[in-house]
C-alpha cells in the first residue's frame, strides 16, 4: 500500500516536470539568437534590437517605415518558441522635403546685379522676371568670378551671351 | 533628372568636399545648387568642375550658390581685388558714399555680414564700413 502511493507520487512528479519542460520550449538564449538572425536577414531592419524573456520578444530601435516595422514583427513571430512580440520600434520621420527655390524679386536683383557687374567694364546686364542676360565683352579670367557673384544673387537663370576675350 | 546626370560629377564632389546644408533642386530646366562650403578651396573646386562641365557657363542651366561658412564676425579677411583698392562704403550698395579704402591684399576684420554681397568690415586703421564680399577672402 505504502509502495503504491510512493509510486503514484513519483509518477505525478514526473508528469509535473515533463509538463514544465515541454511548456518552456527552446531556451530564451536560443530564441534570442534565432530572432536576431531573422532581424539581420532583412537589411532594412538592421538597427533593431531584440530582448527575449520567457518567450516574449521585445523589439526596440528605429524602423525605416511602418511597413518594415510590421514586417519585422511578423518575421520574429514566426521564430520557434516565440510566444508574443512586443513591438516598441519607432518609425523614422520621413526626410524633410527640400525647400522651394527662392528667386529674388527683380527690384532687388537689378540692384545687386548692377553692383556685381560694375567692376567689369564692357559687361552689360539686363534683368527680366528673374532672368539675368549678359551681353558685351569679358576677359576669360574674369568670367568665373562674375558668374560666382551673379549666381549667389538668387536669379532664376543666367543667360550668358558675353563675348569672351 | 537629366540635369542632375549632366552635373553628376559636380554633385558628387559637393558631397565629398563636405558642403553643408546642400540643396539640389531642379525647376524649369534649371538646376539650383545651394549650400555652405567649409572653406574657399572647396568652393573653388566646385566652380572648376562646373566650368568644365559647362564650358564658359553658356548653358544657363545651373544656378550655384555656395557660400563659405567659415567666415564669422571677428574673423580676418584679405582684400583680393585685382590690383586696386577696395572701397569701403557708408551702406551696403554701390550707390552709397565711399567712406574709406582698404588696400589690395590688406587684412581686414569682419564686423558682421549684412548679406551675401555686403559685409561690414573694419580696417586696422579703424575705418569701418561696407565692402563688397566678393573681394574679401576669409583667412583661416
Amino acid at each position: 500500500m505504502k509502495k503504491n502511493s510512493c509510486r503514484a507520487v513519483m509518477l505525478l512528479l514526473f508528469f509535473i516536470v515533463a509538463f514544465f519542460i515541454s511548456s518552456c520550449g527552446p531556451k530564451d538564449s536560443k530564441i534570442q539568437a534565432d530572432v536576431e538572425t531573422a532581424i539581420r536577414s532583412n537589411p532594412s531592419t538592421n538597427g533593431i534590437a531584440a530582448n527575449v524573456e520567457k518567450g516574449v520578444v521585445t523589439l526596440s530601435g528605429e524602423c525605416k517605415d511602418e511597413a518594415s516595422k510590421s514586417a519585422v514583427e511578423s518575421e520574429v513571430a514566426k521564430v520557434k518558441g516565440v510566444k508574443q512580440v512586443v513591438n516598441n520600434c519607432t518609425v523614422m520621420p520621413p526626410p524633410a522635403q527640400p525647400a522651394p527655390v527662392t528667386i529674388a524679386q527683380d527690384e532687388t536683383l537689378i540692384r545687386n546685379v548692377n553692383d556685381a557687374v560694375k567692376d567689369y567694364p564692357g559687361v552689360t546686364a539686363s534683368v527680366k522676371d528673374g532672368v539675368v542676360t549678359l551681353t558685351g565683352n569679358i576677359k576669360r579670367s574674369n568670367l568665373q568670378k562674375l558668374m560666382m557673384s551673379l549666381q549667389s544673387l538668387k536669379p532664376k537663370k543666367i543667360d550668358n551671351q558675353l563675348t569672351i576675350q | 533628372m537629366a540635369l542632375q546626370d549632366k552635373y553628376q560629377q559636380l554633385l558628387n564632389t559637393a558631397k565629398t568636399v563636405g558642403i553643408a546644408n546642400l540643396q539640389v533642386r531642379e525647376q524649369d530646366n534649371v538646376l539650383y545648387i545651394d549650400g555652405e562650403a567649409p572653406n574657399g578651396t572647396a568652393k573653388d573646386s566646385l566652380w572648376d568642375i562646373y566650368g568644365k562641365l559647362d564650358p564658359d557657363f553658356r548653358s544657363g542651366d545651373v544656378v550655384m550658390n555656395i557660400n563659405v561658412s567659415s567666415m564669422a564676425p571677428g574673423g580676418k579677411a584679405k582684400v583680393t581685388t585685382d590690383k586696386s583698392n577696395l572701397n569701403i562704403r557708408k551702406g551696403p550698395g554701390t550707390d552709397q558714399p565711399i567712406v574709406g579704402k582698404a588696400a589690395h591684399h590688406e587684412i581686414v576684420t569682419l564686423v558682421s555680414k549684412t548679406n551675401d554681397q555686403w559685409w561690414l568690415i573694419r580696417t586696422d586703421a579703424g575705418e569701418e564700413g561696407y565692402a563688397y564680399a566678393q573681394y574679401l577672402s576669409p583667412q583661416s
